[in-house]
């Protein structure tokens, strides 16, 4: 079998027709995902009893006559942020290196459900705090295109997973990027949902007004496939929306004539080199396919930046207050009051960056700073959502770059956090605004550096995205 | 916007965080750069703008509500499972009240 050509479709053929079992698949799955592992550290632990318990369930099922579900057997990485009742998660962070959780996420109960086969837990940034997967306690994440090279972040270890071939989808999280930029700079398709499509119950929270759940895969139908089976209205989620969830990939057609797509002038004015010149050729191949490609303006774009991280930061201070010493198994043993236990604890063990971004965020809250900074940027927010909504009068879908440059050095960016922080200019601005968002794979560059594409649409047209991407896919290279 | 030590170890203490003395300086290089970078926002004039909390949908204001039916809690074992220390079903911590 191998492992890393298997498609949603060819695994759900090959066990309609006895060609091997669930439980054959899910073994054969991970002694390759163990094997392949130390070249990239993508995992940073595997479930083989979970992973041989749903394939049996799954075997079952067909041994039965019952349809085995839209994810049977699937070989399935989640990013280690997502909570896995009894399967250690760890969100890449030295607090929670011993934390099994009591409950599994929504996402997870629902990929079970359909027959999905959970292989392991994948890095990530701490707290998918990150742009590099550099932050995690565990050590980076190597990208299988150029392991000199950052898998990109936060979900580096979910990206880069899936373009190695040791799992056939994957779950990520993104708060301003942290699934399209990993999935651009592995070469990948990534996807990020309209803002409460998927439930984020048991998604460790960062930042809680932008966090969202997101699928990885190799092509454009198997995200729309576990979209699909993840997506809609979950009770324990109260900000998860009710609107109903269509069979996005039945609806793959391939035909996107008369489609109108928006360029923004102010993304591509910033964008030279080679990630240029390829989302150039990416637009004109949509244009033979029959797009009615347009220049549009989304004006306040130089202030996103600025705007996502004083939001992101603020919330990231609150959310992270939990990590007390006291619920979540990692405790200071040098304290003999309670406010130190509270400060050695924290201190002691959350990373430079979460640490950064916890100082950001108290800072921009606290008393004097708040309207000056958060409430200014929240204000600022609801102008970068007007733009949007101004372009999408105009235009079905927005087509742009997922990031300034391919994959960088590992080490190259880390004691730069503002160039950092620079770099997710153009993912930051759909994850304000809270539209649906993809990044999918747009060309090489001359030494073989996988560019990703964008394409955004309007609040629940996570149809609309897949087609034009679907389509952008079946019409081969750029 | 220039920030001084004095204010990175306030910020801290808000923060619950105790920091290093070499992460100090550090982090007030940081923050001073990062704050530089978010004046930029003064450049909006935001003045008849609502600031947006969250992104909005069109849901009554009742979606988000259940019928109000007790469940399943998690328990108390599993609730402590995870606990740093913990004795008798609860968290346990260092003394408090002084007597």
């Amino acid at each position: 079998m191998d492992i890393p050509s298997l498609t949603i479709d060819s695994i759900r053929k090959g066990l309609l027709a006895r060609q091997f079992s669930a439980t054959e698949l899910a073994g054969e799955a991970l002694r390759f995902a163990e094997g392949e592992n130390p070249k990239t550290g993508a995992y940073l632990h595997f479930s083989p009893e979970r992973a041989l318990a749903a394939a049996a369930r799954v075997d079952e099922r067909i041994a039965r006559g019952e349809d085995p579900g839209r994810l049977a057997g699937v070989p399935v990485a989640v990013k280690d942020v997502i909570v896995t009742k009894g399967l250690r998660t760890t969100c890449g962070s030295k607090l929670l290196a011993n934390y099994i959780p009591p409950y599994d996420a929504t996402a997870i109960v629902r990929l079970e459900q359909a027959g999905g086969v959970i292989v392991g837990k994948t890095n990530c940034d701490e707290f998918a705090m990150g742009s590099s997967n550099e932050n995690s306690a565990f050590g980076p994440v190597r990208n299988p295109v150029a392991p000199d090279r950052v898998p990109g972040g936060s979900s580096g270890g979910s990206a880069a997973a899936v373009a190695q071939g040791t799992a056939v989808v994957s779950l990520g999280s993104d708060t301003g990027g942290s699934v399209r930029q990993p999935a651009s700079f592995c070469g990948v398709v990534g996807v990020t949902p309209t803002y409460g499509r998927v439930s984020r119950y048991g998604l460790t929270a960062f930042a809680s007004s932008l966090d969202h759940i997101g699928p990885f895969s190799r092509s454009v139908k198997d995200s729309a496939t576990v979209l699909g089976v993840i997506a809609g209205r979950d009770a324990a989620d109260s900000t998860s929306a009710t609107a109903p969830v269509p069979d996005y990939a039945s609806l793959l057609d391939g035909n996107v004539k008369g489609l109108k797509l928006g360029l923004p002038v102010e993304y591509l004015k910033d964008l030279t080199g080679e990630s240029g010149e390829l989302i150039a050729r990416g637009v004109e191949k949509l244009k033979t396919l029959g797009c009615e490609v347009r220049e549009i303006s989304l004006p306040a774009t130089d202030y996103a930046i600025a705007c996502y991280y004083i939001i992101a930061t603020a919330e990231a201070s609150s959310n992270l207050a939990r990590y007390d010493g006291v619920r979540y198994t990692v405790r200071s043993g040098h304290s003999d009051t309670l406010a130190d236990m509270y400060r050695n604890t924290r201190g002691e063990n959350f990373g430079a960056e979460c640490k950064r971004r916890i100082m950001l965020g108290t800072y921009v809250l606290s008393a004097g700073y708040y309207d000056a900074y958060y409430l200014k940027a929240q204000k600022v927010r609801a102008l970068i959502a007007r733009d949007f909504a101004r372009a999408f009068e105009q235009v079905d879908a927005i087509v742009a770059p997922v990031s300034p440059f391919p994959a960088f050095q590992l080490g190259e960016k880390v004691d730069d956090p503002v160039a950092m922080y620079l770099s997710d200019i153009f993912t930051i601005t759909g994850s304000l605004a809270g539209i649906p968002c993809m990044s999918l794979p747009c060309g090489k560059t001359a030494e073989g550096l996988p560019v990703g594409m964008q394409v955004l649409t309007r609040h629940f047209d996570e149809t609309t995205m897949f087609r034009v991407a679907d389509a952008f896919e079946k019409a081969g290279a750029v | 916007m220039k920030i001084t030590e004095k204010e990175v170890r306030y910020v801290a203490g808000l923060a619950n965080l105790q920091l290093e003395e070499g992460e100090i300086g550090k982090l007030q290089a940081d923050l001073e750069s990062i704050l530089e970078h978010f004046d930029k926002l003064n450049e909006v004039d935001t003045s008849d703008v609502a600031p947006m909390a969250q992104v909005l949908f069109d849901a009554g204001e009742t979606a988000a509500l259940r019928a109000d039916e007790p469940v399943a809690p998690l328990g108390n074992e599993a609730a402590l499972a995870n606990a740093a220390q913990k004795g008798s079903g609860y968290f346990k911590v260092p003394k408090v009240i002084e007597r």
